[in-house]
């Protein structure tokens, strides 16, 4: 046991480094006077941030920010329904943000207070989960889309019909939502229909041609592709991304089709009855510093709002030039969130997505 | 009835085989053979072949943990940053601090469990209270109800408390490492108790009674005899609660405040990203240390049963 305790002690030590005299990332922002010796309780994933994001916020503010790590969005709901047990800012994704919202349980933002949202696109701000951004300001989005070998396939794919008819190994993604929206866009109805009719036609389509699927990733698809354990698969766009930037290759390429590719954000969100509403604020300006947000989708490789950034080139060029990144206007017209349903809704997809489970036997 | 208890001397008692004509019998005991090599080779793969992977991949030069891309000992630099070179990087702090808190509350809630589980084992099988039956088969409770109950019931246990504090004093209570080790211990309290039990059931109660009879008082007694015999259980079932300890997540989750996330919250909360080779690099150093812990216990225990006056 006192083995133990000594490690704990080395380890503790090896996790204090060195107080650093000038931030990692050079940026212009100043912090506002008057918050030396607070501190900022955030609520994220683990490695959802840049790697000198909170160092260099401690050091420009003379805080402390306190980053707690949480393991899925749905666990931030349940720990606010029971009451906020300390946290100020969190980061969910959009539909997260709309029941969160829907439920009283943010704080209000008042923009006045982050001059940086105006480095901010248009197109991302007053979405339908949050009109008015009352609540969030946009962090990062991301695709989910079809990412697939061309040698294998042989051919380019823009459309979500060409998985389904190709002559190849597939993998689908284990989200029901995501599934049945694809299936309900290639049947010309609303990717987040509430409609049982329209969800069972969606069903059905899916076990029909269900033929070339060899496998229902949980989140693995983008490593069966890189083993070449299959041809395509239905994935989020920043796990093939990190793929093709690990491995190299030409081969491998990710693509959100030209009807109905699926869009989620993810937004910083300011939590009710946090103890810092002030501070979080700040911290929201600080994170839509170009510098700042440019350096977080450098680490992560997920595709930044921020047109600023992009604008003056602080994005590495060989991500956002990729096909994850750059989405065409049409392809970007076409595109849709999965947005929260009914608990009814809910209960159909869950119940019909097994029903595809058990006759694809997969 | 006979060709049960023949079959059941077929696979214990191998010193029997004499040259005999082949007998349906025979058939069996070859069988059997056979498996008694077969099972352990098949176990052992299936135990350490996913944790050798584990090792393995470690080394690997790649963000992902699935695909090999060349061997690095980068994930070790990392997490040695400071003494082998290399800075360390905020993924990096975060798990360690993660290990650290999960050691804290590792180290803490099993010292607090195995005090209060060897009390609870020790009056159980000691004493003769009124409904001792119902008390005893309670104690297998946390075992088998499932972690989630058991986790939403604290946080509103907590809460409770915390509102009932607040109501009188004004001091409003916030969940921290104190929920996260209480919880911790509420739940570990059964498991070192059930393997104490174990231990005590097996110990020779006449070896009180001889300790008594020559003079030794109660607490002479307990010191000198009772504690080493149910010493090997105690510390088993301490271990198992540090290993429970550090793998919760559920209970640890529900009750956790600012500032305690633990090793497996942090690994679940790689999801979103993806889980590096770091954490396989982590989970080796972890494998080490605790090979070499349990090894010494081993090592202590076995020179304990040595000696004349105890019995394993």
């Amino acid at each position: 046991m006192r083995v133990f305790v000594l490690i704990a002690m080395l380890f503790s030590v090896f996790g204090i480094t060195a107080a650093q005299e000038t931030t990692a990332i050079d940026t212009d922002w100043t912090c506002p006077a008057g918050f030396e010796g607070q501190q900022l309780n955030v609520f994220n994933w683990a490695t959802y941030i840049g790697d000198s994001t909170v160092s260099d916020f401690e050091l420009l503010c003379g805080v402390t920010v306190e980053y707690n790590v949480y393991d899925s969005d749905d666990m931030v709901i349940t720990l606010m329904r029971q009451g906020n047990p300390g946290y100020d800012v969190a980061f969910p994704t959009d539909y997260i943000v709309d029941i969160l919202r829907s439920e009283g349980l943010l704080a209000e933002i008042d923009l006045a207070n982050i001059p940086n949202i105006a480095n901010i696109g248009e197109q991302y701000l007053n979405q339908p989960f949050d009109p008015e951004n009352k609540h969030s300001v946009p962090y990062v989005w991301g695709t989910t889309g079809i990412g697939y070998d061309i040698d294998a396939v042989g051919y380019e794919i823009t459309d979500w019909v060409q998985l389904f008819e190709c002559e190849c190994r597939v993998a689908w993604l284990d989200s029901p939502r995501a599934m049945f929206s694809i299936a309900l866009t290639i049947l010309g109805y609303d990717p987040n229909s509430e409609s049982p009719s329209e969800i069972a036609a969606a069903r059905d389509y899916l076990i029909e041609n269900s033929s070339n699927v060899v496998a229902i990733a949980a989140d693995d698809g983008d490593s069966l592709l890189a083993q070449g354990e299959i041809d395509i698969a239905i994935e989020y766009g920043g796990d093939v991304g990190q793929q093709i930037v690990d491995c190299a290759c030409e081969n491998l390429k990710y693509v959100v089709p030209n009807l109905g590719g699926i869009i989620d954000y993810t937004s910083i969100i300011l939590l009710g009855d946090g103890p810092n509403p002030a501070l979080a604020q700040v911290w929201m300006d600080y994170i839509l510093e170009p510098e700042i947000q440019a350096s977080i989708t450098n680490t992560i490789l997920y595709p930044t709002p921020n047109v600023v950034a992009i604008e003056e080139g602080l994005i590495d060029a060989e991500f956002q030039n990729s096909s994850a990144v750059t989405l065409s206007d049409e392809v970007a017209s076409n595109t849709f969130f999965i947005t929260k349903v009914s608990s009814e809704a809910e209960q159909y997809y869950t119940d019909a997505w097994d029903e595809v489970k058990i006759l694809t036997g997969l | 009835m006979g060709n049960r208890i023949m079959s059941r001397n077929v696979v214990t008692d191998t010193t029997f085989s004499q040259p005999q004509p082949m007998r349906p019998g025979m058939v069996v005991r070859n069988v059997g053979k056979v498996g008694l090599v077969i099972a352990p080779i098949f176990s052992y793969f299936f135990l350490w072949a996913p944790i050798l992977l584990l090792v393995i991949f470690s080394f690997n030069d790649s963000r992902g943990v699935d695909t090999w891309r060349g061997f690095t000992l980068r994930w070790y630099q990392n997490i040695f940053a400071g003494t082998m070179g290399g800075e360390a990087r905020f993924s990096t702090e975060l798990m360690v601090n993660a290990l650290g808190n999960t050691l804290i509350v590792g180290l803490i809630s099993t010292a607090i469990a195995t005090v209060i589980g060897t009390m609870v084992a020790l009056s159980l099988a000691r004493s003769n209270l009124p409904g001792k039956k119902i008390l005893d088969n309670i104690m297998y409770l946390p075992v088998v109800i499932p972690e989630i109950t058991q986790a939403v019931s604290l946080a509103i246990f907590f809460n409770l408390v915390f509102d009932f504090v607040d109501n009188s004093t004004g001091v409003r209570g916030t969940p921290g490492f104190a929920t996260i080790i209480i919880g911790h211990v509420a739940f570990n309290i059964s498991y070192v108790a059930i393997v104490v039990r174990a231990r005590l059931a097996n110990m020779n109660p006449r070896l009180e009674e001889a300790a008594n009879d020559l003079g030794a008082n109660t607490w002479q007694t307990f010191i000198r005899i009772t504690l080493p015999l149910i010493l090997p259980g105690i510390v088993a079932g301490s271990l198992l609660a540090l290993t429970l300890s550090m793998d919760d997540l559920v209970i640890t989750f529900f009750n956790s405040g600012i500032g305690t996330t633990t090793l497996p919250v942090f690994v679940y909360g790689l999801i979103k990203t993806s889980v590096t080779p770091e954490v396989n690099a982590l989970s080796t150093l972890m494998l080490i240390f605790s090979t070499v812990i349990v090894g010494f216990s081993l090592y202590l225990q076995n020179r304990s049963s040595e000696r004349p006056h105890t019995r394993s």
